[in-house]
């Protein structure tokens, strides 16, 4: 079955496709979810208005976990299967995830000034959260780093992997570890402690990210079979022109 | 086993050789550390609070700047390639290069932490824990630092490359191993920060031997 999408001509033809809804998806869920979080839903009887930057602030951490666990799949099933495009996906992903973490570090850093008085404290949600942006950081400059991109995308498939046990750190460190951050309260035993009044945003907000990621993330990939195309079109027509400049200079030695 | 030993041997011997690589690590370690109270002012107090972690940071950057050199050397002259084609686990290669490089910098930086700890003003009572939890942790950041090793073989920049990659996975050890250190000065149990450093100690020689030699491969094949 991932075989199947394999052929870049395939997946692009599945990509023109999804792209137009994810697109559509993003302005719909994002709108309602800019009402709903704006102007609809209460002001929190602690925090105030600055509650609403959690509309922002929750989707993107999320958003920042997805995005590493998609790379680290992806990574997994190109250093499994080989598939190539799943390199593709490695290389577009990490740039998304990496902009989501930091903008829930921003984010958080914006509302923990007004709620706990600073803008950033060294507990451990926050920690392990910015030693994710690094490991993205290191995830793209490994990447970039080789003369040949094969190399380039083997080497950080492993570093990613190895990165990868940060992910249930940040999950679990607001349980584990007794932190000023606070502990999840949307998916967790007994349901959601949270008012459906903001629910509904929170979830809008969550899905409209979602369908982002995967609007940009094909907008990315596309882009990279283009890049690609270019570099087979490019070293295609030096091989050319030193096999011609060959053959002229044996030519020129057999004239004399 | 015994090819365990002997490219411990071999790598041993080698830098033995060099002679001045392990010392120019100590070196750094005692210069880095040194550093600090001209930065932060001589007072005794400010020093002995921080003393634990500005060893623990300075013996992490200090096992880091080593690390480059733990393939490189042999990547470049074609070593690596014969070691790759013999009929030996890489895994063991990985591992016996690995030992050697903790014989070679983690050694000598816990034989020197005792002596910058008293020049930081550091309690009498928190030396015996900073030298086991360095023991423990030194050979976890060995044994980390040989997957981004593996890694940089052949990349532009290999060395800013290794640290960006090789530091955020260090810092549960540097964490863990402070912790210890200001437990003991605190007077509480520094058992079970030791006891983690164990944990991760036992985790990564379990995984980082194979993790590196995955990573040597994939470099020896392009």
């Amino acid at each position: 079955m991932i075989h199947r999408f394999a052929n870049p001509t395939r997946f692009l033809r599945l990509a023109d496709r999804i792209q137009p809804w994810a697109a559509g998806l993003t302005v719909v869920l994002g709108g309602a979810g800019l009402y709903f979080a704006l102007f609809s839903s209460p002001a929190d009887y602690q925090q105030g208005e600055t509650v609403r930057i959690m509309y922002i602030h929750v989707p993107s951490a999320w958003m920042a976990l997805f995005c590493y666990t998609a790379l680290a799949a992806a990574c997994a099933t190109a250093l499994i299967w080989k598939h190539p495009l799943a390199d593709l996906a490695a290389r577009a992903t990490a740039p998304i995830g990496a902009c989501f973490t930091l903008l829930a570090l921003a984010t958080g850093s914006l509302w923990g000034k007004p709620m706990w008085g600073t803008w950033w404290v060294w507990d451990a949600r926050l920690t392990s959260v910015l030693i994710l942006f690094f490991l993205y950081l290191g995830y793209m400059a490994l990447n970039g780093a080789f003369d040949d991109p094969e190399r380039g995308q083997k080497a950080s498939a492993i570093l990613a992997l190895v990165g990868f046990i940060n992910v249930p750190i940040i999950k679990f460190s607001v349980d584990w570890w007794n932190t000023l951050h606070q502990p999840a309260s949307v998916i967790k035993m007994g349901g959601p402690a949270i008012h459906p009044s903001m629910l509904t945003p929170l979830l809008l907000m969550a899905f409209a990210f979602k369908a982002y990621f995967v609007w940009v993330l094909l907008m990315r990939m596309r882009g990279e079979i283009n890049a690609m195309k270019i570099r087979a079109v490019r070293l295609r027509q030096v091989h050319a022109a030193e096999a011609t400049s060959a053959d002229a200079g044996a030519a020129t030695g057999e004239a004399r | 086993m015994t090819n365990f030993v002997t490219i411990l041997r071999r790598d041993l011997r080698l830098s033995f050789r060099q002679g001045m690589d392990s010392l120019m690590v100590v070196m750094f370690f005692v210069i880095a550390v040194v550093l600090f109270p001209f930065g932060v002012g001589p007072e005794p107090n400010i020093l002995a609070r921080i003393a634990a972690g500005v060893i623990w940071v300075a013996a992490l950057l200090a096992s880091m700047l080593s690390l480059e050199r733990l393939f490189q050397t042999d990547y470049e002259d074609g070593s690596l390639e014969i070691l790759v084609l013999q009929p030996v686990s890489l895994e063991v290669v990985v591992a016996a290069k690995v030992t050697a490089h903790w014989l070679t910098t983690g050694l000598p930086l816990i034989a020197a932490a005792p002596l910058l700890a008293v020049l930081l003003n550091m309690d009498a009572g928190g030396f015996a824990i900073l030298i086991l939890a360095l023991a423990l942790g030194t050979p976890s950041l060995s044994l980390i630092g040989a997957i981004g090793a593996a890694l940089i073989l052949g990349a532009r920049r290999g060395g800013v490359l290794l640290s960006l990659m090789v530091l955020p996975l260090y810092i549960p050890v540097l964490i863990f191993g402070v912790s210890a250190v200001d437990a003991a000065l605190g007077g509480f149990a520094a058992r079970p920060h030791l006891l983690i450093l164990s944990g991760l100690l036992l985790a990564t020689v379990a995984l980082c031997p194979w993790v590196g030699a995955a990573a040597l491969r994939q470099a020896m094949r392009s």
